[in-house]
């Protein structure tokens, strides 16, 4: 074990991991965090709070996470490199780390067109990969990126994304492998309708011996309704919805989209856990919280093992 | 090249209000190739200036000049003659220039166009971004595409998980830059070679981000 | 043939010769109206030279509506040179249009005559 994490525990001990994600408020609001914490009680072993995710400006990660482990939850800090510099992410690594958080999921994040505030200079000093990198060093290395000797290591379990729906699909396993190399411990994949496509990146990532460099956990989003399905289809990059699914939402009635959202989604986590190398599941219900429990229930996720 | 566009005319009126005798001066160069200052360009926004201010009953005196260039002080000191008759200089170069007029005259330099980007030509009537001037160029590493301009994160180590079909998604117009460095790699035969590699953290000091640069070649200083 | 008075004829050999500038000076030096005849779409002697000059007309008439002088005064029409009495007939027209717009603010100096919003309302 290299960090007092509860997840890294759960995954060591060979257990299928359960991780769900909170959106903080648009406001200096901690109650909404707690709510949200308070839905996911027992349910997951870790539990993701987003960066200003969509460059959407809302409550920190680093304050979030603090709330939700306060909560006895064990938070993972989502880090963008789109807000900070290599010094401004140092210091902020060693933060959390001093709170007592134990993990932290690496992205490079959405650019700040999507946000609210898109006409905010860029920053993108260091990347993805090279933020893995960092958090890598001053963990094992005990230095900061100029080689200076840090005083005590953030004990970090380091986790990254990896979006197998992306293109071009030849690299995606590439692209993991370069994570791996950089040192990432743990991988939340982008939400998964397209089955087909996933098999066929985690066969390749099997086939490079991947799987047992690092803790894979699936990405699962349950759909609410067919506009939801034709919406992440037509306007979120990087996401693959088929037509299959729309078609079997658009097959029942409005009121049962829902229902049959969730049960397309049991139904998801129900084949990844059956595939080599897939080691969790990361269930995304974002603003639809209140679902994560029937959902891991359903599946069969319930009881979660003790700390 | 130095691509620039032509500010919108009122927003040009609005500059040159207080003034009725103006030099207009444009650049030979990058600006005349992409098309927004060079002499045609100054020719005709003369005009226009000129039918601005008839329309509203008053009149400007411009002096139309197209220097060589105005990055360089010999071709600058060339409306040094006439330069105290008139009361502004309007500069159609790039932001350079319009610089270097402020430097040499006591008069008000004035930009008319909004300086974008270093470029090229992607069509005719078309420029693209291309550079980013960050001082360490290392387009043998990417086939010759630059990942911190052709990407819209600056990512070394791209694609992001946003890159949809050859595409950005910040604009569906916007080609993916790692895209076009993997296809590029892999035609030259490179892929195998480059694309596994962890490009190290960048160092930043070298580009605007370090501070005013100059480059200084002491062979040739006088 | 007979055409108004008040319409001075340039001769070019193809309307892809037309220069912005030229448009922009006739303007300026207090024409009411400009119209440029050149071929019919397809039919160009030098293939795409009245394509070019549709588009310079384009850019013209935009500026014309920044600098607040109805774009409505600078017109582009295709023919054949053949159509001498289609000609004629264009002439009249954009002499009328230009009549019922009145003298160039270049000329009067009484400001601008066309305000941008203007000019969306009539698409609406």
């Amino acid at each position: 074990m290299k960090t007092g994490s509860r997840l890294e525990k759960i995954l060591e001990s060979g257990a299928f991991a359960v991780t769900s994600e909170c959106g903080p408020p648009r406001g200096a609001d901690a109650d909404v965090i707690r709510k949200k914490g308070e839905l996911l009680k027992e349910v997951v072993d870790a539990v993701n709070i987003t960066d200003c995710q969509t460059s959407v400006v809302r409550m920190s990660s680093l304050s979030s996470c603090l709330i939700l482990k306060q909560m006895g939850f064990d938070p993972i800090m989502q880090m963008v490199t789109r807000d900070r510099n290599r010094i401004a992410i140092q210091s902020d690594i060693l933060g959390a780390a001093a709170l007592g958080i134990n993990n932290i999921l690496c992205l490079s994040g959405d650019h700040q067109r999507f946000g609210d505030h898109p006409q905010s200079k860029n920053v993108y000093d260091i990347d993805s990969v090279q933020l893995i990198m960092t958090v890598k060093k001053m963990r094992d290395e005990e230095k900061f990126l100029n080689d200076e000797e840090l005083t005590k290591p953030p004990r970090l379990f380091i986790g990254a994304a990896a979006n197998p729906f992306a293109d071009p699909f030849e690299i995606r396993a590439l692209r993991l492998a370069k994570k791996v190399a950089a040192g990432v411990e743990f991988i939340q994949t982008q939400c998964i309708y397209n089955l087909g496509r996933f098999e066929a990146w985690m066969r390749q990532v099997v086939d490079m011996g991947l799987h047992e460099k690092v803790y894979i956990l699936a990405g699962v989003t349950p759909l609410k309704s067919v506009g939801m399905a034709r919406y992440m289809k037509n306007l979120v990059p990087g996401m693959d919805v088929p037509d299959e699914l729309i078609e079997r939402l658009k097959g029942v009635p409005k009121e049962k989209q829902s229902d049959e959202g969730i049960a397309i989604c049991v139904e998801t986590i129900q084949r990844v856990q059956k595939m080599e190398g897939v080691r969790g599941v990361h269930i995304m219900a974002i603003e639809w919280e209140e679902k994560v429990r029937e959902i891991a229930q359903r599946a069969g996720l319930l009881p979660r093992p003790a700390a | 090249m130095i691509t620039a566009e032509i500010k919108p005319i009122e927003e040009i009126l609005e500059i040159i209000e207080p003034y009725d005798k103006i030099i207009l001066a444009g650049c030979k160069e990058c600006v005349a190739v992409c098309a927004a200052g060079g002499e045609k360009e100054v020719q005709f926004l003369a005009s226009a200036l000129r039918t601005a201010r008839k329309s509203n009953g008053r009149e400007v005196e411009i002096r139309e000049v197209t220097l060589q260039r105005q990055c360089d002080p010999e071709y600058v000191e060339q409306i040094r003659d006439f330069a105290g008759d008139y009361q502004a200089i309007l500069s159609i170069a790039c932001g350079v220039g319009v610089q270097y007029m402020a430097e040499h005259y006591t008069i008000p330099a004035v930009p008319g166009l909004n300086t974008a980007f270093m470029g090229g030509a992607v069509q005719q009537g078309v420029w693209s971004e291309k550079c980013q001037g960050c001082g360490n160029c290392v387009l043998h590493l990417t086939g010759g595409i630059c990942p911190i301009t052709r990407c819209s994160k600056s990512l070394l180590n791209g694609p992001c998980g946003g890159s949809s079909n050859g595409k950005c998604e910040v604009n569906p117009e916007i080609e993916c830059g790692w895209q076009l460095i993997i296809d590029r790699l892999k035609l030259l035969g490179e892929f195998e070679s480059r694309y596994a590699e962890l490009f190290p953290i960048k160092d930043w000091s070298t580009s605007r981000d370090g501070g005013l640069r100059k480059i200084v070649r002491e062979d040739l200083k006088q | 043939m007979d055409y108004p008075s008040n319409v001075k004829l340039i001769r070019i050999p193809c309307t892809g010769r037309v220069d912005a500038l030229h448009l922009m000076k006739a303007f300026e030096e207090g024409m009411d109206g400009v119209c440029v005849a050149g071929c019919l779409e397809g039919e160009c002697h030098f293939l795409t030279g009245n394509l070019r000059a549709k588009k310079r007309v384009e850019y013209v008439k935009k500026v014309l509506s920044t600098l607040g002088i109805n774009p409505e005064r600078l017109q582009m029409y295709n023919l054949s040179a053949a159509m001498g009495a289609k000609f004629v007939e264009i002439a009249s027209e954009v002499t009328d249009k230009i009549r019922a717009i009145g003298p160039s603010p270049v000329k009067t100096g009484r400001g601008r005559e066309f305000a941008e919003e203007q000019k969306e309302g009539e698409e609406s």
